[in-house]
């Protein structure tokens, strides 16, 4: 057994399987990217939808309400799946890569939206109260009070949630795109040890989301010293 | 013409009545104070002018223009009229000082940034601040963040300067320089409303001394008449009860 | 966009799904309690462990909560035959899945032992408790209340990741929906009933969570 991994090893890591696994773990990389990415900013809208207040704008409160509700309570997978057929059957050309990043968006935005709703209610009423006797609008208010002052509250979950999101991704081997839980399973199908090339799959995930938890957890505790003084 | 002049103006807190029925008029340069218990409904008379807690009856006239409080824009007339100063000072936590002096006529009045900043050196230095354009509220004092607040709110250039107990949250210490610097406005001849529980600071300062009481004004007059001689018992038992230490 | 829905083929598969669903409960709340012993050993090691008890018992929590548990799954599905072990498909995923879960149980626990605070505990010395009456009456519940709502999300996301166990030919709700999806091609309709179903599940499951905590650990926090 150790025998034959010892042998595959040097294989493994020749030229063109390492550069499989290196392109295949750039993909896992930029989905996350672009589908968190565009996800914090359709999260953010969200939020300001749901903070709107009046009569007038209830229907779209309830519409943006009902869409975080939903979309944390379906498991990815299952969203994977609703995005791909959905897609191909409006747009049957759409690359896999695509309507991945898609089913990422969707989901990021349900989690994002929270994470900043949290952060916007973290800052005193009476900071709004402030702004708004000086007559600042509310979008104003937002940018130049509310947003400034939330980001530390924001930005170290965003950090664990952008961790989950590259553990999420792996799911998306299921649909055919080549991240690199896909190339592990395209190496294992060319012969190589499933010990091995899960392990090593396992060990660049871990490349990729360790560095993101420490971050997170250094601005957390950064924040949270600042604030003491 | 009267500066200000408040008409039967009500307001409720759900199903609370906080304000009944109140009647007042301020000319220009007056300095106006209101007292009574906590929960008599003046912070909330405050509020409600510069449209922080909706009306539920009554009229607003501001240099005889009417308010109304249901129209954005007529709450942000009032609002570009009066400027006001809270108990807890409210500075914005992200800004440092200059930030929060210059922000509202820069970014809501678009005035030019220069001109802006020179002025409120100007301001900083009436307050006694000059030296501290560039610390953040959480360095400062809250003697310091009040006066912070009190140049911030004059930099709108309000015809009329509400003050909400802005020495209640202060250790006693730090009392003074904001009291000080009330003095000066006063003396320069801004108009202003002044919610104080510093009886002796409104005795010296007032035009005009109002009481309140469950949401209603129960005695008005001059400094010496309301203190001296409170003719309903209400009155009576509130200034025993402060005057007495 | 020229596709008809036929909801009636999906309606017909109602009964398995909800067959199903009682799969998906079963698995998350076996990965849930398995996982809540593992971390409760694992928040024990690191608090009261030795140095290397305690490292060890940490890289477990680092490796697990920074790798995704589809690939731990893999590892124990592809990997483990190839040392001879054989297990179930269905043992592969519950193991994987309990194995993931207690990482952050782990986590989750010991921030309980951390939140009781001293003080508490020398009031409760005073007024003469024993030992075991401060565990029973102020430690416990005091971490019973801290750790409820983070361990009550932690079984909502164990039903969503449950959902990998399709992955492994685990016929629970997501399975479920791929196989009769692949018979009937209704992959649309299937899915969107099938994450009706969920919601359900995940809602059903929220409110008895919060009425839980609400009763019997006086916990107030909004669970859903």
């Amino acid at each position: 057994m150790l025998e034959r991994m010892a042998n595959e090893i040097p294989r493994l890591f020749e030229y063109y399987s390492a550069i499989f696994l290196l392109k295949a773990m750039g993909t896992t990389l930029l989905m996350t990217l672009v589908g968190v990415g565009l996800g914090f900013l359709l999260g953010f809208v969200i939020v300001y939808l749901r903070q709107t207040p009046g009569l007038f704008w209830v229907p779209v409160r309830i519409v943006a309400i009902t869409y975080v509700e939903i979309f944390r309570r379906i498991p990815f997978l299952v969203i994977l799946y609703l995005v791909l057929f959905f897609i191909q059957a409006i747009s049957p050309n759409a690359s896999l890569f695509t309507i991945a990043t898609i089913g990422i968006c969707m989901m990021a935005i349900a989690y994002t939206s929270e994470i900043i709703r949290a952060g916007f209610e973290s800052v005193p009423r009476q900071q709004i109260e402030a702004a708004s006797a000086m007559n600042f609008s509310r979008w104003k208010t937002l940018i130049n009070v509310i947003a400034p002052q939330s980001w530390p509250v924001i930005v170290p979950p965003a950090f664990a949630y952008m961790v989950s999101f590259i553990k999420d991704t792996a799911l998306v081997s299921q649909i055919g795109v080549v991240e690199l839980t896909f190339a592990g399973k395209v190496m294992n199908n060319r012969g190589y040890s499933a010990l091995l090339v899960y392990g090593t799959i396992l060990i660049l995930y871990f490349l990729l989301s360790y560095p993101l938890t420490r971050l997170g957890g250094y601005l957390e505790k950064r924040f949270a010293s600042s604030k003491d003084n | 013409m009267h500066h200000l002049k408040i008409t039967n103006l009500s307001s409720a807190y759900g199903k609370n009545v906080v304000l009944t029925d109140v009647s007042l008029t301020v000319d220009k340069g007056q300095v106006i104070s209101l007292v009574g218990p906590s929960g008599s409904g003046k912070s909330t008379l405050l509020r409600v002018l510069v449209g922080l807690t909706p009306p539920t009856g009554g009229t607003v006239e501001i240099q005889g223009e009417l308010i109304n409080y249901n129209s954005k824009s007529s709450i942000k007339l009032s609002r570009d009229r009066m400027a006001i100063v809270f108990q807890q000072y409210n500075l914005f936590q992200n800004m440092d000082v200059m930030g929060n002096v210059t922000i509202a006529p820069i970014k809501i009045k678009k005035r030019d940034r220069k001109e802006v900043e020179a002025e409120a050196e100007d301001l900083l230095e009436r307050v006694g601040l000059a030296d501290k354009l560039t610390a953040y509220p959480d360095q400062l004092s809250g003697g310091q963040q009040q006066r912070v607040a009190i140049a911030r709110a004059l930099a709108l250039q309000p015809d009329l300067l509400l003050l909400d107990e802005v020495t209640s949250a202060l250790d006693p210490e730090l009392v003074t320089e904001v009291l000080d610097t009330i003095r000066r406005l006063a003396s320069d001849g801004m108009t202003m409303i002044i919610v104080s529980h510093e009886m002796g600071f409104v005795r010296e300062i007032s035009d005009q001394v109002v009481m309140m009481d469950e949401g209603r004004i129960i005695e008005r007059g001059l400094p010496a008449e309301i203190f001296d001689k409170p003719t309903t018992d209400r009155a009576r038992e509130f200034f025993g009860k402060i005057l007495r230490h | 966009m020229n596709y008809t829905f036929q909801f009636g083929v999906a309606l017909e598969s109602l009964p398995a799904l909800l067959r199903a669903g009682i799969l998906t409960v079963e698995l998350s709340f076996f990965a849930f309690w398995g996982g809540a012993l593992i971390g409760l050993a694992g928040a024990a090691a690191k608090t009261f462990g030795g140095p290397v008890v305690s490292r060890l018992a940490q890289a477990y929590v680092v490796f697990f909560t920074n790798t995704p548990a589809l690939l731990q799954i893999y590892l124990l599905y592809y990997g483990l035959p190839e040392v001879g072990i054989i297990l179930p498909s269905f043992t592969c995923v519950l193991l994987g899945l309990t194995l993931n879960a207690g990482a952050y149980l782990t986590e989750i626990q010991r921030a309980g032992f951390l939140s009781v605070r001293l003080t508490e505990i020398e009031a409760a010395e005073t007024l003469g408790m024993s030992l075991w009456q401060q565990i029973r009456f102020v430690i416990v519940p005091h971490i019973a209340k801290t750790i409820y709502p983070p361990l009550a999300n932690m079984f909502l996301i164990l039903v969503l990741g449950s959902s990998m166990a399709a992955v492994f030919s685990v016929d629970e709700l997501t399975g479920t929906a791929i196989n009769i999806s692949t018979e009937t091609y209704r992959w649309l309709e299937m899915f969107t009933l099938v994450a009706g179903v969920y919601i359900i599940l995940t809602f059903v499951a929220s409110i008895m969570l919060a009425v839980v905590g609400r009763k019997f650990f006086r916990v107030k926090a909004r669970m859903f």
